[in-house]
């Protein structure tokens, strides 16, 4: 078996996406993991849907103030110039366009950019939270998700299956195997995770994918 | 003449809660921001055939000792007496979490309604109850299971769906500090929902963990002002 990235690995590089300045929202789950992983040298100030621009690192869960926690209901640290506000508020931030990034989990992403990432089988009274205002609101969405289903199905497929969160929403995609953007052209290949070949992917991805030329192992 | 607005008890402030009520409940789901102690007196007093307005289902209190170890009382209680008939929310069960929390056993029975809202459009169908709007254009849920059976607009060549007010006749909230007359202030993530729902209920219910004199809070820094709320306890958290 060769080996596949482990969510913190994903979470590093995921993270290098994040700019100097941005504002960026981390959805339920693994993207959280992203906040201790900021590059050093860039300032980034994260916005949770609970009501909170600015926070820090996430928090030791045994000095948890249940006051200052993020939407996946994780301590964080206070940082200087963090503020608080309430819901009605933070989703204007979302869905009038001021959160500059967003990266969410998935169960499966379509070669249009369709997201599902909320609803499966057997569960009907799971909800979508915040996930539809952010892929609808947000200008740059990320999707961090494993590449194949436990059982090794693909989940980044020409159709969803599971309901939508919105469509055509999805910028890139960052998996334990690849990297791989959405464009007008289809899904370019990008990056590989080390010992990947493009084929190997392809074979565990359903739409075909465009092979970028300058497709490189992923830096991490 | 000032109206007294402060109660000794969370069962004497929510003793009028009447069958088939509706009721919101503000905070996002966890402890953080829920009125816990309102929610219990609410589960004593026993109102039946309610419609509930939350964030969050709730997780009952074997679930939430995952979230604080000692265990709380949320929304779950008002399931186990079977006092609820409808949850209209963002996430009535956590996908993380066991599917085994109250609300999602009692759905998966047929016993309770749901009407599953868009976190951001649950806010601000709040927010418009509140300010009196006939509801509002958003394009979150478009293409997606929320659109069915909404009426849809192409606004600047975009897709909006048409989104209704939702009011309540009563809310519970949790706020930090109050004064008498009920100006509210609220502590960090702890704000979330309470705000909004504050202002969209006839009856708005609230604990706090402080209470104050007129003047003693700071005029620039309240969050709530004090004519949307009907009735203050202190509780010792």
């Amino acid at each position: 078996m060769k080996t596949r990235l482990d969510e913190q690995t994903i979470a590093l590089r995921v993270a290098k996406e994040f700019e100097d300045g941005m504002v960026i929202n981390l959805g339920y789950g693994m993207p959280a993991l992203c906040a201790n992983l900021i590059p050093e040298g860039r300032t980034i100030y994260f916005h949770s849907e609970n009501g909170v621009l600015g926070y820090g690192a996430l928090g030791i869960d045994e000095e948890k103030d249940y006051e200052l926690i993020n939407a996946s209901d994780q301590p964080v640290t206070p940082m200087p110039g963090m503020c608080f506000f309430d819901s009605a508020l933070s989703f204007d931030m979302i869905r009038g366009g001021h959160v500059d990034m967003v990266v969410l989990g998935a169960y499966q992403v379509s070669e249009k950019g369709d997201l599902a990432n909320w609803g499966r089988p057997g569960r009907p009274a799971t909800g979508m939270g915040g996930g539809m205002d952010l892929a609808a609101g947000c200008r740059r969405l990320i999707v961090m998700m494993l590449h194949t289903t436990k059982e090794g199905g693909a989940r980044i497929v020409n159709r969803c299956s599971f309901p939508l969160t919105a469509r055509s929403c999805v910028n890139k995609i960052f998996t334990d195997l690849a990297a791989i953007d959405v464009t007008e052209e289809g899904l370019v290949l990008r990056e590989l995770a080390p010992g990947w070949t493009a084929e190997e992917v392809q074979a565990l991805t359903e739409p075909r994918l465009v092979i970028a030329p300058d497709l490189k192992e992923m830096e991490l | 003449m000032a109206i007294h607005k402060v109660f000794s008890n969370c069962d004497s402030a929510v003793a009028d809660i009447f069958d088939g009520a509706t009721v919101m409940i503000g905070g996002f789901g966890s402890w953080g921001g829920l009125p816990v102690h309102l929610i219990e007196a609410l589960a004593r007093q026993g109102a039946m055939n309610l419609t509930l307005i939350a964030n969050q289902g709730g997780v009952g209190f074997e679930l939430s000792k995952r979230i604080k170890p000692e265990g709380y009382q949320d929304i779950g209680a008002l399931y186990a007496k079977g006092q609820v008939k409808k949850f209209i929310g963002s996430v009535p069960a956590l996908g993380g979490m066991p599917p085994t929390s109250p609300l999602e056993i009692l759905h998966r029975e047929g016993k309770v309604e749901l009407e599953m809202v868009p976190q951001g459009t649950l806010a601000e169908r709040i927010r418009a109850g509140a300010g009196g709007l006939g509801g509002f254009y958003t394009t979150t849920g478009v293409g997606t299971p929320v659109e069915a059976g909404k009426e849809k607009k192409v606004i600047n060549g975009r897709e909006y769906l048409l989104e209704l007010p939702l009011t309540a006749d009563f809310a519970l909230i949790k706020a930090h500090k109050a004064d008498t007359l009920g100006n509210l202030v609220y502590r960090g993530t702890a704000r979330c929902f309470n705000p909004v729902m504050a202002m969209a209920a006839r009856i708005t219910i609230v604990e706090v963990d402080q209470l104050v004199e007129p003047g003693e809070l700071d005029p620039e820094a309240v969050v709530t002002p004090h004519l949307f709320v009907s009735r203050i306890v202190e509780v010792q958290q």
